[in-house]
């Protein structure tokens, strides 16, 4: 059975979810949260335009549509996460933010 | 006939309106609180005159609101209801009079008496409830509407009373509430009638009809004040006297037998619960009641708290009554929701004046109170001997017809039961009675008001206790007159169970 | 023009964007961005009023947007739940409008600081019409693909909304809640590519109809339901919920709490009644778990709370749990399920925002809310401490109140399924929340009289807001039939 280069791709769409999933979770940094969410959100589009390419020769269009318009909605995402994490460095002078949990919880 | 439906909307709005204007009303505005609560309490009593009159020429009150499809929020006027609602609009009308005295230049008057009209608006409605569910909505708003009474005080004490009656009475509702969706679920809507309509089931749903008798039991039994889920009534003592007149003697411990009264005649049925064989353990939980709450009575010396025990022995009269299950006996029973009322109230009238006048908290300090507080003193007599049994007085009525029942239905054994409480009774109400008659004055009053003259105290304080006593000693003795209690627990009976 | 623009199913529209184009409107009116967010507030409501109301008249109503058909057009449906939580919404939010114009005032008044608060007020309202507006139009979609864009929609907004009170402690935890806001929405959407590889299409009723088992499928069910599930804050998801809830702006707390959770919920609910037939009971014990896990947990932790907000919060974690449960109730038929839990849905959406909203008044009058120093704000406050009460009650499911007629419905179905541990659970959750509720009522409540402490600086329609909203909350104890009878509009 031979692997079609769609299949490839979708793969690897959902192998960098994960590693951003990975990431997400493990890094403490908010920056590289935002990034490990930046590259989730390529993941999620990659492997969304490979899905056009499942149904024969035609290109099916909807899918890419989506990520386009996804593409808009991660950039505003993006952009308020940074400009709440610059806010977080400001208020705390630090990035870290597993280690402001015991601050969060008081008044 | 709009008017019929309108009367009992009438009568509730009779005491809820004024409760809602008076949570509004500042602080000072003493005389407009005062003439509302007045206004609000005569105007019930006279729309309950009607409603009897109604209901003796035959006509029929009802009220229905959907509150689920299917599932109907019921007000009936039946016999039983009529009883109680008569009940709790007089003594409404005493206690209103009484805690507008009692409560001269205490601060929070407008929550208080806003609290006050809710409670009575919702006994009301315990009282006209016309199924099962109708019941079970208005039993619970009972505890909401009470617990700021109970803490009314706002000391450590009263909250941690009123934190006590919450755990019971919230745990005692939701067991009636699981009991009443179980029932709900097995046959669907219950109304309330006499003889009941779970027969049918009795041989197919036997052991599920018995649990749920227990859930709904156990449910109103805490508000009954049944050992062992009685716990909570000698501490809501704290509350101010009018409170636990209102309490003990018109709204929640009476709503408790009352939802007994309902659940074994008008849910079940006398039958079906005599088949099922859930008499017996009633009766023997009333008698364990009975016995163990005059003992209690004994050892206290804080005149509320023995009041409270009495409150503890004397309802489960009425649950002994009911479990019987003789026509006699259920209408022993059921006069004795009156008579106990009346008793009652007057007994805490005047626990109130002895405290608010002199000071005195304690049974061991009333000696000489005869002298000083005459009037009150003599209401307080009348009541007392009432509870003990002596005829011709309302308890002695009550009693008699318990024990002609109990022997009617071969349980001899009983009458033991009553002597024996009656001794009791007589051993923790008969030193109260001789040292405040007959021994002399020990020390100086703790706080005495020094108010003298014709009157020992505020006439507010002092006509209610008279008027109750005297009506409590009147449906004694005119007992087989066509105007008393008793006449028409015997009209309700016979209707029911053809005696 | 006017003609196409009032037909039917056009209503549908409106109550989408109308707050979005007030939006936008008090944007633009910086000085003074109260007058148009209370006006389109307003409108907003009358649509969503005239939507219900033509719904029961005409019918499920069903618009696509531009004219085109799916499966390439996105549509928009208005059936019986979505109208029931436009208007929900409606209701609620109108009442949070008028709160937070109030509030604001009340504000700004206080002279200190006066700019950041006029700051605030300025963000607030367009931030406030376009989750709004995203709300509806997340309740209205027929299309996944665009629920997803309405997610992070109401995700972007609500944490925007989140950090706008300035305090250290929301920009954490708004950060957090951006952080698993997008995390759930880009589960979703992977799962939203996935049902499309499977379907080719992306309106749901179609998915639906179609659905059979396969991997794919599998996989999108997975990645959506655990995408909402984070959203929702069920239990063990619902770490980022409390501290973003109690640390915001009283009227945004209000908003998250009775409003946006429900929306992440809806979603799901939908979804799983559709892939019920492939999940099974197991599934629906997981969710069953979890909700009960949530119930229990949330009413500890609200119980041990010091603080009043955060009292509400960790209520809502619990009250969640509540959604949740009802879906092993869904094998006898979804139709009485979804009444139950829809009444529990709307019911709890006015009480708590109720709730939120008197704490805050509470707040803003004390400069605190710290639940042992709270007696005498009967005094000051009685129609606050009586809208609380009111909302607690309710929460409690204690009668008259909407909560009540849902706790009957819920057992109801628990007693005749017989399913005796969902019994046993909501009996134990009904004492716990009446243990917590009256934590912090006796202490509001308290007759203790307290002197000396000073002018009342709230303002009026903020005490009547809250108390008309938990009056709603009564009043559903009694109506229950109409609210059921629009739920019951699905063909």
């Amino acid at each position: 059975m031979s692997v079609s280069p769609t299949f490839v791709y979708g793969l690897t769409g959902l192998f960098l979810f994960v590693v951003g999933l990975g990431g997400l979770i493990s890094c403490p940094q908010l920056l590289r949260k935002i990034l490990a969410v930046n590259i989730m959100v390529s993941g999620v589009f990659l492997f969304l335009v490979t899905i056009g390419y499942g149904h024969g020769v035609i290109i099916d269009p909807v899918p890419h549509a989506m990520v386009l318009t996804g593409i808009v909605v991660s950039v505003s995402g993006t952009a308020v996460a940074l400009a709440l994490a610059c806010r977080v460095h400001e208020t705390f002078n630090m990035s870290d933010l597993l280690k402001r949990r015991t601050r969060s919880n008081d008044r | 006939m709009i008017w019929q439906n309108w009367l009992l909307i009438m009568i509730m709005l009779s005491s809820l309106v004024p409760g809602l204007i008076i949570f509004s009303l500042g602080e000072s505005r003493h005389g407009l609180r005062t003439s509302l609560n007045l206004f609000g309490a005569i105007t019930k009593m006279v729309l309950v005159l009607v409603m009897i009159l109604g209901i003796h020429q035959g006509h029929s009150f009802a009220v229905h609101l959907a509150l689920l499809p299917g599932l109907e929020l019921v007000l009936r006027a039946d016999p039983l209801s009529a009883l109680f609602v008569t009940l709790s609009s007089i003594l409404w009308l005493f206690t209103t009079i009484y805690a507008i005295a009692y409560l001269e230049d205490s601060p929070n008057r407008s929550h208080f008496f806003g609290y006050f009209s809710l409670c009575v608006t919702v006994t009301i409605g315990i009282a006209l409830a016309g199924n099962l569910l109708t019941f079970l909505f208005f039993f619970e708003m009972l505890t909401l509407s009470t617990y700021p009474l109970v803490v009314h005080r706002g000391t450590a004490e009263a909250m941690a009373a009123g934190r006590v009656y919450l755990i019971y009475t919230l745990s005692g509702g939701l067991l009636l509430f699981l009991g009443v969706v179980w029932l709900h679920n097995l046959v669907g809507p219950v109304d309330f009638c006499m003889g009941g309509q779970l027969a049918p089931l009795v041989e197919s749903h036997g052991k599920t009809l018995f649990m749920i008798y227990y859930l709904l039991i156990a449910g109103v039994g805490v508000k009954a004040a049944l050992v062992p889920l009685h716990g909570w009534l000698p501490r809501a003592m704290v509350a101010p006297a009018p409170v636990s007149a209102l309490l003990h003697a018109v709204a929640v411990v009476k709503a408790g037998a009352f939802g007994i009264i309902r659940i074994v005649l008008d849910v079940y049925g006398l039958d079906t619960a005599g088949e099922l064989g859930l008499l017996f353990p009633l009766m023997l939980l009333a008698t364990v009641t009975i016995i163990y709450g005059s003992i209690y009575a004994l050892r206290q010396d804080n005149l509320k708290h023995r009041l409270a025990f009495s409150t503890v022995s004397q309802v489960s009269y009425i649950a002994l009554g009911i479990s019987i299950g003789n026509p006699l006996a259920i209408m022993g029973g059921m006069v004795h929701l009156v008579h106990q009322g009346l008793m009652k109230i007057t007994l805490f009238f005047c626990a109130g004046n002895i405290a608010e006048t002199l000071g005195v908290h304690d049974i061991s300090r009333m000696n000489g109170v005869g002298r000083r507080l005459p009037l009150t003193m003599a209401a307080f007599t009348l009541a007392a001997i009432g509870m003990i049994g002596l005829p011709p007085m309302a308890g002695f009525v009550s009693k008699w017809y318990l024990g002609l029942g109990a022997l009617a239905q071969g349980q001899g054994w009983l009458i033991g039961i009553l002597v024996l409480s009656s001794l009791l009774n007589a051993a923790y109400f008969l030193p109260i009675l001789y040292g405040a008659w007959f021994k002399e004055q020990e020390a100086e009053w703790p706080d005495d008001s020094g108010m003298t003259g014709p009157l020992e105290c505020h006439w507010m304080l002092v006509v209610p206790p008279i008027i109750t006593a005297v009506i409590s000693l009147l449906v004694g003795l005119l007992a087989n007159s066509n105007l008393s209690p008793l006449a028409w627990v015997r009209f309700i009976v016979s209707a029911g169970y053809g005696l | 023009m006017m003609g196409l623009l009032l037909k039917n199913d056009c209503w549908l529209i409106w109550p989408f964007v109308l707050p979005l184009f007030g939006a936008l409107l008090s944007f633009l009116f910086k000085q003074r961005p109260r007058l148009p967010g209370l006006i389109v507030a307003l409108l907003t409501t009358l649509s969503s009023g005239v939507l219900a109301w033509k719904l029961v008249r005409h019918g499920v109503g069903r618009y696509d947007l531009g004219g085109w058909q799916p499966p390439l057009g996105i549509s928009l449906r208005g059936d019986g739940p979505a109208v029931l939580m436009v208007l929900m919404t409606a209701v609620t939010g109108l009442a949070i409008s008028i709160y937070a114009g109030g509030y604001f005032r009340s504000r700004i008044a206080k002279v200190e600081d006066e700019r950041r608060h006029i700051i605030q007020e300025r963000f607030f309202w367009p931030l406030w019409l376009l989750l709004w507006g995203a709300l509806n139009g997340l309740f209205l979609s027929a299309d996944i693909f665009n629920m997803y864009i309405t997610l992070e929609l109401v995700a972007l907004s609500s944490v925007g909304l989140t950090v706008l009170s300035g305090k250290p402690a929301s920009q954490v935890a708004g950060m957090r809640y951006l952080l698993v806001s997008i995390l759930g929405s880009l589960s979703f959407l992977l799962g939203v590519g996935f049902l499309y590889k499977a379907f080719g299409s992306l309106d749901l009723a179609t998915i639906q109809a179609a659905l059979s088992f396969s991997p794919p499928v599998a996989m999108a069910m997975a990645l959506i339901s655990v995408g909402l599930l984070l959203k929702s804050a069920l239990f063990p998801f619902h770490f980022w919920l409390p501290p973003a809830h109690a640390n915001a702006l009283a009227p945004v707390s209000a908003i998250l709490s009775g409003l946006v959770v429900k929306g992440s919920w809806y979603l799901f609910f939908r979804f799983w009644l559709g892939f019920l037939p492939l999940i099974g009971d197991g599934g629906n014990a997981v969710m069953a778990a979890l909700g009960g896990a949530a119930i229990i947990w949330g009413a500890f932790q609200a119980f041990s709370q010091q603080r009043l907000k955060m009292l509400v919060a960790y209520s809502t974690v619990a009250q969640i749990g509540y959604l949740f449960i009802i879906f092993p109730l869904t094998g006898a038929g979804a139709g009485p399920a979804a009444s139950a839990v829809f009444y529990f849905a709307i019911s709890h959406s006015c009480a708590k925002a109720a709730m939120f909203l008197a704490a805050g008044t509470i707040f803003l009058q004390m400069g605190h809310d710290r639940i042992r120093d709270l007696a005498g704000v009967r005094q000051l406050l009685p129609i606050t401490s009586f809208a609380f009460a009111l909302g607690g009650l309710s929460l409690m499911g204690l009668p008259p109140s909407g909560g009540f007629i849902a706790k009957y419905m819920y057992l109801s179905m628990a007693v005749s399924q017989d399913r005796w541990w969902l019994v046993l659970l909501i009996v134990i959750g009904s004492g716990l929340t009446a243990a917590y509720i009256f934590r912090a009522v006796s202490h509001i409540l308290s007759p203790k009289m307290v002197h000396g402490q000073g002018q009342v600086v709230v303002a009026p329609c903020m005490e009547w807001s809250a108390l008309a909203l938990a009056l709603v909350a009564i009043l559903l104890g009694f109506i229950a039939p109409l609210p059921l009878a629009l739920l019951g509009v699905t063909g």
